[in-house]
C-alpha cells in the first residue's frame, strides 16, 4: 500500500488554544505549517473554558507578576519548576494584551479596561489580600479566545487539516521526530505528514474518569503518541478534581462562581470552607476545596436524600451579577438541572477536570526525555509540546484556576518561537523513517481483524470506572495496587476488541478504538505513578502518607511505557532572575 | 422510546433509509446525545459528531423531529415519538448524521470574521466602554453549529451565493465592534443581490438557535448600515 505524503516545515497536532496560538505565530512568520485536528478547530475543548486567564494587569486592585509567581509556586505545592513559572507570569500581561488585539471580546471595567475577577489561590503581596487576576469574557473566556485565535488564523492563511486523526509520531533511529502518520476521518485514508518540527498540542485526557468535565474528544492522544515513541510522561499522578462539577453529571461550573462571591454550603447551611481555609475560604486552591467537599460528604454533612453532594449558593449575588458575569452558568443550570441560580441552590461535587502532568518539556516547548545520567534530561530533536498535553511544569502538583488558558497561549507561542528558529537552522527534511512507519501501519492494520470480542464502549466504561474507583481524590497503597491490576487487565483485553464497523467512510468507531488505546496507556501511567509516590502533595492525596515529604519526594516522576518503568528528576527550584520560593507549609 | 434514524453509508448503501431503534429505559433528564451514545453501544456502525455535551462546541447539530437542534441540549421528554433524527438539511451527507460543512465554513470565511484594526498596536489593551462591549453580547457567543443556516430556506436555495444567517451574524459581530476599523470594506463586500439581501426574514434561524441568538436582527442592522452608507 502506498501512502500519500505531504511535506511541511512545521506540523501542529491539535487546534485548541495552544495549537492555534502556535500556528498563528508560525503562519505570520512565513513558516509553511500544517495544522491537524481531529475536530474542526472551534470544537476543541478550549472552547469550554469558562472563568478566565490570569495575568497581573492590575486593572482592579494592585497586582504584580511576582505575586502571581508566588501564588503559582505555592499552588503547585512546590512541585512546579520556578524558571518556567517566572517566565509564564512575567510574559502573561503581554500575552493577554495580544489576545485582546486579536479581537477577544473581554468584559470591561468602567474605565474600558479588561475586566478581572478574583479566583482561587490568588493573593496580593505574597499571601496577603485576595487578588483579582483572572481576565474574563463573561463566563465564556475559552470560547472567546478559541474563536478569536481561529479567526486570526483565517486571516493569516494557516493550512488546516480539519478532521484528521493523528495516529503516531514518525521517529528515526537517531531519535529525531520527522512528522506523523494521520488519517483523514472522512475517507479513512492514511497520510504521512513530514515536518522538520512537530508540535503536540492535543489537550488533556479527562475521559479516563467516569465523571469528568471534559469533552468526548479529550482522550490524551498526543500523550499516548509520545509514550509509544519512547518518550516518558511526567507527573501523571497529579490529576485535578474541580470542586464544582454538577453533582452526578460532571458539567463544569466555573470557579468564577466563587470568584464573583458565591460560596459552598453543607446540609446544615453552614459555609464550611471557613473551617478548612479560614482566610481564603471558598477561594482556597482547588485541591483544598475538593478535599473539603469530599470530607463534608464522608462525615455525613452532604446534601440531598443520599447526602452525596454539597450546594453552591449564588442567589445572594442578585440577578444582575449572575446575568452579566455568569450567563452561561445560568443557562447550564437551567437546561440540565431545571434550577435557576438566581433563586436556587446548585448541587455540586468534585469532578475529574485537568491533568497537571504530561509530556515533559523545557520552557521553550522542546520535549525532553530521560538523559543518560540519573536525574538528567535531553531534548528530543524536532518534537515540541504545549498546553494540557505538556508538562513544563508550571502547575506542579496542583494548577490554579485561570492558569490553564494562560499556559496554552504562553507556551504555544514559546514553542512556535523555538520552532521557527529550529526550522531555519535545519533547512532539509530528514529521510522518512520506514521502520517507524511500518510499526504504525501494523498498529492500524490490527483494527481490520474481524470476529467476536468485547466492545470499545464497554472497555472504555470499565476503564473509567476503574480509574474513578482506584485513582480518585483520596488514594492509598491498596486501592492503587488494585488499580494497577485492573488497568493492566483492561490493557490486555483491548487486544481482543474487534470492530464491527469496518467501513472507511467517517468511521467513528475506529477513531474511538484508537482513542481507547490512548486512554488505557495514559491511565496505566497515572495509576503507576500514583502508586509509587508515597506522600501527599497537591492533588495527590495519600491516606497512608498524609504529609508532604520534601526530603524524598520533591522530584518529578517520569513514566516510560516500555516495562512500565519509573524514573525521577529534580524540581527546578531556581527561577530566572528572582529568588527561589522555598517550600513552606501550605495554608489558605 | 422509539427512534427512527437516518442511515446512509456511501460504501454499502445505494440510498439512504430510516432505521428504527427502541430504547426501553429512558432517564428523566436524558438528552438526545445520550440516547445516541447508547444506540451506538448496540450498533457501532452509527456515525454522528459530538463532543462537549454542554452546547458550547457546536458539533452535534442534527435535524430532530423536523428542526435543527443540538443533540446535547435536546431533552427526550420534550419530543414526540417516534423521535426522527436526520442530518441537518441543506448540506451534503457524508454518512448517517454527519454532513459536509465545507460550504457553511466557506461562507463564514467570506465575511472576514476577524478583527481588523490598522492602528499601531498599543502597549496595553484597546480601551472599550462597557456599553460598546455590550453591543457584542448576543453575537460573539455563536458556536458555529449551523442550526440556523441549515433551517434557512434562502440558504437551501442558494448555499453558494447567500451567506446565510451564521456568517451574517458574524459579519455584524465585527461591524458592531468599536475596535474594528474595516466598516466600509465589510459593507462593500456584502453588496449585491444575494450575499445579504436573500434574507427574507423568515426567522427560522432565531427560532432554532440553541444559544438564543438573533441573526435576523443582526441582518437588519447590517441593512440599516448599508442604507445609511448609501445616503
Amino acid at each position: 500500500m502506498s501512502i500519500n505524503r505531504r511535506k511541511f516545515d512545521a506540523l501542529v497536532i491539535g487546534a485548541g488554544g495552544g495549537g492555534l496560538r502556535a500556528a498563528l505565530h508560525l503562519a505570520r512568520e512565513g513558516v509553511h505549517t500544517a495544522v491537524v485536528s481531529k475536530v474542526f478547530p472551534t470544537r476543541s475543548h478550549t472552547v469550554a473554558a469558562q472563568g478566565g486567564i490570569n495575568a497581573a494587569l492590575a486593572n482592579m486592585v494592585p497586582d504584580n507578576w511576582h505575586w502571581h509567581m508566588f501564588d503559582t509556586v505555592k499552588g503547585s505545592d512546590y512541585l512546579g519548576d520556578q524558571d518556567a513559572i517566572e517566565y509564564m507570569c512575567k510574559v502573561a500581561p503581554k500575552i493577554v494584551y495580544e489576545l485582546e488585539h486579536f479581537g477577544v471580546p473581554f468584559s470591561r471595567t468602567e474605565k474600558g479596561k479588561i475586566y478581572q475577577r478574583p479566583f482561587g489561590g490568588q493573593s496580593q503581596n505574597f499571601g496577603g489580600d485576595q487578588a483579582a487576576r483572572t481576565c474574563a469574557a463573561a463566563d465564556r473566556t475559552g470560547h472567546a479566545m478559541l474563536h478569536s485565535l481561529y479567526q486570526q488564523n483565517i486571516a493569516a492563511n494557516s493550512h488546516f487539516f480539519d478532521e484528521y486523526f493523528a495516529i503516531d509520531l514518525l521517529r528515526d533511529d537517531d531519535g529525531h521526530v520527522t512528522g506523523a502518520l494521520v488519517i483523514e476521518i472522512e475517507t479513512g485514508e492514511p497520510l504521512v505528514i513530514e515536518a522538520k518540527a512537530t508540535l503536540l498540542a492535543t489537550g488533556g485526557c479527562g475521559q479516563m474518569y467516569k465523571t469528568n468535565t471534559n469533552a468526548h474528544v479529550n482522550t490524551g492522544d498526543g500523550m499516548a503518541m509520545a509514550l509509544r515513541a519512547g518518550i516518558p510522561l511526567q507527573d501523571m499522578e497529579f490529576f485535578q478534581f474541580h470542586p464544582t462539577g454538577i453533582a452526578g453529571r460532571g458539567l463544569l461550573l466555573t470557579e468564577g462562581c466563587r470568584g464573583e462571591g458565591g460560596y459552598l454550603v453543607n446540609k446544615d447551611g453552614e459555609r464550611f470552607m471557613e473551617r478548612y481555609a479560614p482566610n481564603a475560604k471558598d477561594l482556597a486552591s482547588r485541591d483544598v476545596v475538593s478535599r473539603a467537599i469530599y470530607t463534608e460528604v464522608k462525615e455525613g454533612r452532604g446534601c440531598g436524600e443520599a447526602g452525596d453532594h454539597v450546594h453552591l449558593k449564588l442567589s445572594h449575588l442578585g440577578a444582575d451579577v449572575i446575568m452579566k458575569r455568569l450567563p452561561g452558568i445560568r443557562d447550564t443550570c437551567m437546561t440540565f438541572l431545571h434550577k435557576d441560580p438566581i433563586t436556587d441552590l446548585i448541587p455540586i461535587y468534585p469532578t475529574a477536570h485537568y491533568v497537571m502532568g504530561g509530556i515533559p518539556t523545557n520552557r521553550s516547548g522542546e520535549v525532553v526525555t530521560v538523559g543518560r545520567r540519573k536525574g538528567t534530561e535531553k531534548v528530543v530533536p524536532g518534537l515540541y509540546a504545549a498546553g494540557e498535553c505538556a508538562c513544563v511544569s508550571v502547575h506542579g502538583a496542583n494548577r490554579l484556576g485561570g492558569n490553564s488558558l494562560l499556559d496554552i497561549v504562553v507556551f504555544g507561542r514559546a514553542a512556535a518561537e523555538h520552532m521557527i528558529e529550529y526550522v531555519r537552522e535545519n533547512p532539509a527534511h530528514r529521510d522518512l523513517p520506514e521502520k517507524s512507519l511500518g510499526e504504525i501501519e501494523s498498529r492500524l492494520a490490527r483494527w481490520e481483524e474481524t470476529g467476536e470480542g468485547p466492545s470499545v464502549l464497554d472497555l472504555r466504561n470499565e476503564l473509567k470506572i476503574a480509574m474513578e474507583t482506584y485513582c480518585g481524590v483520596y488514594r492509598d497503597e491498596e486501592t492503587l495496587a488494585t488499580g494497577i491490576e485492573k488497568v493492566a487487565e483492561i490493557v490486555e483485553r483491548i487486544k481482543d476488541v474487534r470492530l464491527k464497523d469496518q467501513s472507511k467512510v467517517y468511521n467513528t468507531s475506529r477513531i474511538e478504538a484508537l482513542e481507547l488505546e490512548n486512554l488505557a496507556d495514559i491511565a496505566m501511567a497515572t495509576v503507576t505513578s500514583a502508586h509509587a509516590r508515597q506522600e501527599s502533595r497537591g492533588a495527590h492525596s495519600r491516606v497512608d502518607f498524609p504529609e508532604r515529604d520534601d526530603a524524598n519526594w520533591m522530584q518529578h516522576t517520569l513514566y516510560l511505557r516500555e516495562g512500565r518503568k519509573l524514573a525521577y528528576k529534580p524540581v527546578r527550584t531556581q527561577p530566572l532572575t528572582v529568588e527561589s520560593f522555598p517550600p513552606k507549609k501550605r495554608t489558605y | 422510546m422509539r427512534f427512527r434514524i437516518y442511515r446512509y453509508n456511501p460504501e454499502t448503501d445505494r440510498e439512504p433509509y430510516m432505521q428504527e431503534y427502541d430504547l426501553p429505559e429512558i432517564g428523566a433528564d436524558m438528552v438526545v446525545r445520550e440516547a445516541l451514545i447508547i444506540i451506538k453501544g448496540v450498533d457501532e456502525t452509527l456515525s454522528f459528531r459530538h463532543s462537549c455535551g454542554e452546547g458550547v462546541c457546536g458539533s452535534d447539530a442534527m435535524n430532530i423531529n423536523g428542526r435543527s437542534a443540538l443533540a446535547c441540549l435536546t431533552k427526550l421528554a420534550d419530543l414526540a415519538e417516534p423521535v426522527e433524527i436526520r442530518p441537518v438539511a441543506g448540506l451534503p451527507v457524508i454518512r448517517d448524521l454527519v454532513v459536509d460543512m465545507t460550504g457553511f465554513y466557506r461562507q463564514y470565511r467570506a465575511v472576514k470574521p476577524y478583527l481588523i484594526n490598522r492602528d499601531p498596536e498599543p502597549e496595553i489593551e484597546h480601551l472599550q466602554s462597557i456599553e460598546d462591549r455590550e453591543k457584542l453580547d448576543g453575537l460573539y457567543e455563536c458556536i458555529m453549529c449551523g442550526c440556523c443556516s441549515t433551517m434557512c430556506p434562502s440558504f437551501w436555495w442558494n448555499p453558494d451565493k447567500y451567506l446565510g444567517p451564521q456568517a451574517l451574524l458574524q459579519a455584524w459581530r465585527f461591524l458592531a465592534d468599536s475596535r474594528d476599523q474595516a466598516t466600509d470594506e465589510r459593507l462593500d463586500d456584502l453588496e449585491g443581490p444575494y450575499k445579504l439581501y436573500r434574507c427574507h426574514t423568515i426567522m427560522n434561524c432565531v427560532e432554532v438557535c440553541p444559544k438564543g441568538l438573533n441573526p435576523t436582527k443582526a441582518i437588519g442592522h447590517i441593512k440599516q448600515l448599508m442604507l445609511k452608507k448609501a445616503i
